[in-house]
């Protein structure tokens, strides 16, 4: 039971600092944000040793001729999806309605898929011509910062499943929900970190 | 337990940001897909056109980018300028500077050195 207090002031002049400490789901929310922003910072290291080894191909393939920007949209188009209905599956959650929850995870789990197939498609085509990260510096990086972005993505989807098999087995108890809000900002989290993926690695080459 | 579906208008008594995403129902969401999408579709657009003076576009890509990011930010995360947002923002203000720093600090510095090195023919001469 929350405490209301009758100070007979309008609600809107209580300062924030009276009003009593945060439910335990705004610190959840809280601390996963602060870890997201240092996954970020992590990235923000791989982004500055693409951003300096770019130009470094020793001979080998640049960019230009390796990228398939067709692919690279749809691609993106999987992923932004995805986090829209990431976000579907957070109203569901909010309606505490299994089935759309169920319903919008597995639409979120098939993108995800899809996006991680295509992902390991172009790895595959580019080892295969000869494009391997062992070639040059620029490859080195550019494996290491899209292969860190799926592999994110790979545990992003292995963590819907297990949630989905709580979601199942427990139901909507606050715990299981509070678990289902953290995963759902660590899947938008993976959006954002592909948007810059997308303008410095596969537009930024030119 | 404090009603969760009021509004801040009869805040009173109630615990800082007890509302966070009970704002915006299905069309906050819709509202921030058209924009991404949008966004999106420019920065693609951007990357092939010739209409664009070419050395602008690097800047017209960064700053598509950095629109959809804001775009993510305040309709799929949520996250405002208001009052109960005041933590999220400040640590994302936090966020955002050290990203700053590392990539724009690791590029600056990566040229200078880069552009102070000796090529590989003196090196060799060196060691000669």
């Amino acid at each position: 039971m929350s405490v209301v207090v009758e100070t007979g002031r309008p609600a809107d002049e209580i300062p924030y600092s009276e009003r009593g400490p945060a439910p335990l789901e705004n610190v959840v929310a809280f601390g996963f944000w602060l870890f997201l922003l240092s996954d970020v910072v992590l990235f923000s290291g791989l982004f500055a040793a693409y951003a300096v080894l770019a130009d470094r191909t020793a001979g080998g393939p640049d960019g230009l001729k390796l990228f398939d920007r067709g692919s690279v949209l749809l691609e993106t188009a999987c992923l932004l999806f995805s986090s829209f209905t990431v976000g579907l599956c957070a109203l569901a959650i909010e309606r505490r309605s299994p089935a759309a929850t169920y319903l919008w995870a597995a639409v979120t789990f098939a993108l995800g898929a899809a996006f991680l197939g295509l992902e390991v498609k172009e790895f595959l085509r580019m080892i295969d011509a000869g494009a391997a990260p062992t070639r040059s510096a620029f490859l080195s990086a550019f494996f290491t910062l899209v292969g860190t972005h799926g592999l994110h993505v790979t545990l992003g989807l292995a963590w819907l499943v297990a949630m989905m098999a709580q979601v199942v087995t427990l139901g909507f108890l606050p715990i299981v929900v509070r678990r289902l809000l953290c995963f759902i900002l660590f899947w938008h989290a993976l959006d954002i970190v592909w948007i810059g993926v997308f303008t410095i690695v596969y537009l930024g080459a030119r | 337990m404090a009603d969760p579906t009021r509004t801040d208008s009869t805040a009173q008594g109630q615990p800082p940001g007890l509302n966070r995403g009970q704002r915006g129902g299905i069309l906050n969401y819709l509202t921030g897909l058209v924009f991404a999408i949008v966004l999106t579709l420019a920065s693609f657009w951007a990357a092939e056109t010739d209409l664009v003076y070419g050395p602008a576009v690097p800047v017209l890509l960064a700053s598509l980018a950095v629109a959809q990011m804001g775009v993510h930010v305040v309709f799929f995360f949520h996250i405002s300028t208001g009052p109960e947002d005041a933590n999220n923002f400040l640590a994302l203000a936090f966020g955002v500077f050290v990203v700053a720093l590392v990539v724009f600090g690791s590029m600056l510095i990566m040229n200078n050195l880069d552009a102070n090195m000796p090529s590989l023919d003196q090196i060799m001469k060196m060691q000669r």
